[in-house]
């Protein structure tokens, strides 16, 4: 196991160098510059402007220089908010987008994975076709129209709940978390849903019916565990995505995390700031691949990653 | 991003659903499951609208009504109307790029930095330039030496005096080219600064000099008699040597930012918020009643319309743009709409075919545009149509109106059908044009407004192109791919020139290709015109020419628009959209005594009768930070106007 970690690490390296690359050079290409503005700026201090952050060098260097940053962990000044480095804007957005992440998460796995298993159990039947039903809408909805509609309704009209705004407390959250959760809850359902029914049609849990054992140690205890492999190979992106934010649901709760940095990032041309966000959210994907690769061994005893490797 | 979401939701449900059903797996019964599941979608969307029919209704905003304003002798509201918490909520466009004054752009910043800092003038509430930093000046009759006296009560707000040497280093500090200040070209006529900009002196050499601790001495090139109002722009406020040189790039940081003016920087929360306090070391410190201003950034504007419904805010930066006949129908009281002096107008390339050499076509097209329907049907919020590049306001400043700005629309039209002959078009041989504008949902029902009226007076085909904004600057200031596409401006300064100067063949922002000697010569004449009358006349003339030559095509004068608490008072409508905190204040709202709130709580369900009033009852009840204040309508309110359109 060890032996196996220590090789896929070997391996993000590569990867993320490759990403890197890729990122740099796409950005730079887009017409335009961090410093355009409808204010036309004089030549010379635009040529200063250039000077002050290396734009006027050859891109080659640039990206030498990029490099040599990003292995010191320095990932720059923003070219956007002059105020901040990319790490500062970094710090602050990112523990606001992994708190609502982890409890989206969390609330999508918490109601996902039982209404899932439920429907598998009553394949077939009206139950199964309402609870599927609404996990169709709920992937069929798109955030910016859910997230206004939900103000609409627990803000303005009921004025249970802020209307957005920022601050570590739950009733700011709920709205949010709820926006984010509501498609993933319904993935997270179809997708148990589906595995389930096939596990409950294989020979082991024709062997614990025949057993005689409850119908829910059947469920529980047997079936579930090899259903979830599907469910945990769709969270290691999903995290990683939903952990670096959305941008909807930023904009229109008002929520300063990362997610509106992937676009207003690249709208503004804040090159390090793109980057930044970009190698995070790299990093983010690497590692939680990694972890799904691990779940998936101590879910399903069939798979063994040094057993593998000794064999080739 | 959509408040009245029904309608999209209909749509883009009805596509996800059946696009989604193609992944189901094939059953016996899928065809039946289809059916129940088509209807169940359908049930779902019914009672999605349903609750929104039903909640919009109670939801209808009810304003707080504010107590009349009483004052003392001296002009200041009585302590007894004043709220008893003095604290605004401002909703404020973008996060600022930065709060360096030198460094800063774009009108949110500014609003921050007004309150932040003050320099040497400043304005009143209704916008007139007034005494800030300097409490009175000395200008030399040939209009080229200013004298400013600072006000000997002046203080940053750690408590040292703001004296001459700081306006000095910060004015050098401007003109430096390394600073690259985004509004360095404000200073431009100061002495020496151009040389300053381009590297040829040093900054030592710019004609400031501190006469004494308190007596700052500036020299122009040319007489420049709106000099006074660039000093309330931010790049001309001083910034505190001593923290700059400490700090660096990081002065500007809460704990860290010494400012001078009625506030200051109290945190900073990156697109949350920026919250100030009250400056203690101000020197009107005692006027200043708001003792906190909260900042919030909003990248989009139902966000913030959606937060003023709910009580979080009492000033927003915008509104929804394509509301407002509900705004009107509903929160007429809180909605403020103001001339704001700028100009939406189109601009044709003219170094490139087909409006190179053309001044037919360019005037056809000019007059083929019928600006009263596009801002009654289109922007809708009571824009101004017009002709002309400057708009209407300066007080010594009348746009000259070309002649076809009295024909009627119809004389227009003719005109137009006439000159596009004239330029060799017809209906078999029809212009073809790109109409070029920058994303964004507002210029493109402009853009399709204009292209329609083109299409149908003169059978003009039209060929819309968005693009994202800084791709469409860079094709604009190329002037490569541009045919027509779409400009506007914001005056920086309360004169003509800061549009005139546009249109200089050497202008940056010059994307149209305009290159008249004679123009460029009439901008220079005004430049060194002592004589105000002579200036004025100079100027109209310019206009009058780049009009005549249909460089551009006005569309119209825009608005300021936003919604304000009806508490909020203390500030005026001005042309410049300039609204400082320290001048405002809040009052109490009519009736917050617990025992008038019983009694009026009882009447208004008496007058209304719908039952609805429970609702507000509950209201009261809510948590806190849900419902700061019980809003209220008052009762002459009709309740027609109660009721409010329904999306669904």
């Amino acid at each position: 196991m060890l032996r196996y970690s220590l090789k896929r690490l070997a391996s993000a390296v590569p990867t993320l160098f490759l990403l890197i690359t890729v990122a740099f050079f796409l950005i730079r290409i887009a017409p335009g510059g961090p410093f355009d503005s409808e204010r036309a700026l004089p030549a010379e201090i635009e040529a200063n402007l250039a000077a002050k952050y290396h734009l006027d060098e050859p891109l080659v260097m640039q990206y030498g220089r990029y490099i040599w940053q990003i292995v010191r962990l320095d990932f720059g000044p923003s070219f956007h908010y002059l105020d901040w480095t990319v790490n500062d804007l970094i710090i602050q957005g990112a523990p606001v987008s992994f708190t609502l992440g982890i409890l989206a998460l969390i609330m999508a796995l918490v109601v996902g994975i039982p209404i899932g298993v439920w429907a598998a159990w009553r394949q077939n039947r009206p139950s199964d076709y309402t609870v599927m039903g609404v996990a169709m809408i709920g992937i069929s909805i798109p955030n910016f129209v859910l997230a206004p509609l939900l103000i609409l309704l627990f803000a303005i009209t009921l004025g249970w709940l802020p209307a957005g705004g920022w601050e570590y407390s739950f009733s700011r959250m709920v709205l949010p978390v709820i926006t984010l959760a509501l498609p993933m809850i319904a993935y997270v359902a179809r997708i148990t849903r589906g595995s389930m029914i096939e596990v409950l049609h294989s020979s082991f849990i024709r062997t614990a019916r025949a057993k005689g054992l409850p119908e829910k140690e059947v469920l529980i205890n047997h079936a579930l565990k090899p259903a979830l492999l599907p469910v945990i190979s769709y969270l290691g992106p999903a995290a990683a995505a939903i952990l670096t934010g959305s941008v909807v649901v930023e904009r229109i709760f008002t929520i300063p995390g990362i997610g509106s940095y992937f676009v207003q990032g690249a709208l503004n041309r804040d090159y390090t700031l793109v980057m930044g966000v970009v190698i995070l959210y790299g990093i983010l994907i690497i590692v939680f691949n990694f972890l799904v690769d691990l779940l998936y061994a101590w879910l399903d005893p069939r798979i063994r990653y040094d057993d593998l490797e000794s064999e080739s | 991003m959509y408040y009245h979401g029904c309608r999209h939701l209909v749509q883009s449900d009805v596509q996800g659903f059946s696009k989604q059903s193609d992944g189901v797996p094939s059953d016996p019964r899928s065809a039946r499951a289809m059916k129940v599941w088509a209807i169940m979608v359908l049930a779902m969307l019914l009672a999605a609208c349903q609750p929104h029919d039903e909640v919009d209704e109670p939801s209808k905003p009810r304003l707080p009504v504010p107590v009349n304003v009483e004052f003392d002798p001296e002009g200041r509201p009585l302590p007894e109307v004043l709220a008893s918490e003095q604290t605004l909520h401002r909703g404020n466009g973008e996060e600022p790029q930065t709060l360096d004054p030198h460094l800063a752009e774009g009108v949110p910043t500014a609003n921050i930095l007004r309150d932040l800092f003050e320099g040497l003038t400043t304005t009143a509430p209704d916008g007139r330039i007034v005494p800030g930093a300097a409490i009175h000046w000395d200008i030399s009759r040939d209009g080229l030496t200013y004298t400013f006296y600072l006000d000997p009560a002046g203080t940053w707000s750690n408590g040292e005096p703001v004296t001459a040497d700081d306006f000095v280093w910060s004015w050098r500090r401007v003109v430096d080219p390394n600073t690259a200040a985004a509004y360095g070209r404000m200073l431009a006529p100061v002495v020496n600064a151009e040389q300053i900009f381009s590297g040829e002196l040093p900054p030592e050499e710019l004609g400031v000099t501190a006469l004494n601790e308190s007596t700052f001495q500036v020299r122009l090139d040319d007489p420049t008699p709106y000099f006074l109002g660039l000093l309330t722009h931010p790049t001309t406020y001083p910034v505190h040597r001593e923290s700059f040189e400490t700090h660096g790039s990081a002065h500007v940081r809460p704990g860290n930012l010494i400012s001078n003016g009625a506030y200051v920087l109290t945190d900073w929360q990156v697109r949350s918020r920026i919250e100030l306090a009250r400056n203690l070391h101000f020197r009107d410190a005692d006027n200043v009643i708001i003792e906190r201003v909260i900042y919030y950034p909003f990248e989009d504007e139902n966000t913030e319309f959606n937060r003023f419904r709910a009580g979080d805010l009492q000033w927003t930066y915008q509104v929804p743009s394509s509301q407002f006949r509900w705004l009107e129908r509903n929160l007429d009281e809180a909605l403020m709409v103001a001339p704001w002096f700028g100009t939406y107008f189109f601009s044709f390339n003219l170094t490139r075919e087909p409006f190179r050499d053309n001044l037919e076509l360019r005037r056809a097209l000019n007059l083929a545009i019928d600006r009263e329907i596009i801002t009654e049907r289109v922007s809708q919020f009571g824009e101004i149509p017009t002709f002309n590049l400057i708009p209407p306001g300066l007080p010594d400043y009348e746009p000259p109106k070309p002649e076809y700005a009295e024909w009627t629309q119809e004389e227009r039209e003719e005109e137009a059908r006439r000159l596009y002959r004239q330029a060799g078009y017809s209906e078999s041989d029809p212009l073809t044009v790109e109409l070029r504008y920058n994303t964004s949902e507002n210029h493109r029902k402009i853009a399709v407004a204009v292209a329609a009226m083109w299409k149908q007076t003169l059978g003009v085909r039209t060929r819309l192109v968005n693009e994202e904004f800084r791709v469409f600057l860079q094709n604009r200031a190329q002037r490569r791919v541009t045919q027509v596409f779409r400009a506007g401006w914001i005056g920086d300064y309360q004169d003509a020139f800061t549009f005139l100067e546009l249109f200089h063949s050497g202008h940056g922002r010059n994307d149209a290709g305009y290159n008249n000697p004679r123009y460029d010569r009439l901008l220079e004449q005004i430049a060194s015109e002592r004589i105000p009358a002579l200036r004025r006349n100079l100027m109209r003339e310019a206009e009058r020419m780049l009009l005549a030559d249909q460089v551009i095509l006005p569309t119209f004068i825009y608005v300021s628009k936003r919604l304000v608490d009806p508490r909020l008072k203390g500030w005026e409508e001005n042309i410049m959209d300039y609204h400082l905190t320290r001048y405002m204040y809040l009052v109490r709202e009519r009736g917050v005594e617990p025992e008038e709130r019983t009694d009026e709580v009882d009447d208004e369900g008496g007058e209304t009768g719908d039952g609805r009033r429970e609702t507000d009852e509950q209201a009261g009840l809510r948590p806190i930070n849900a419902f700061p204040v019980v809003f209220r309508l008052p009762s002459s309110v009709s309740p027609a106007i109660r009721r409010i359109a329904t999306p669904c």
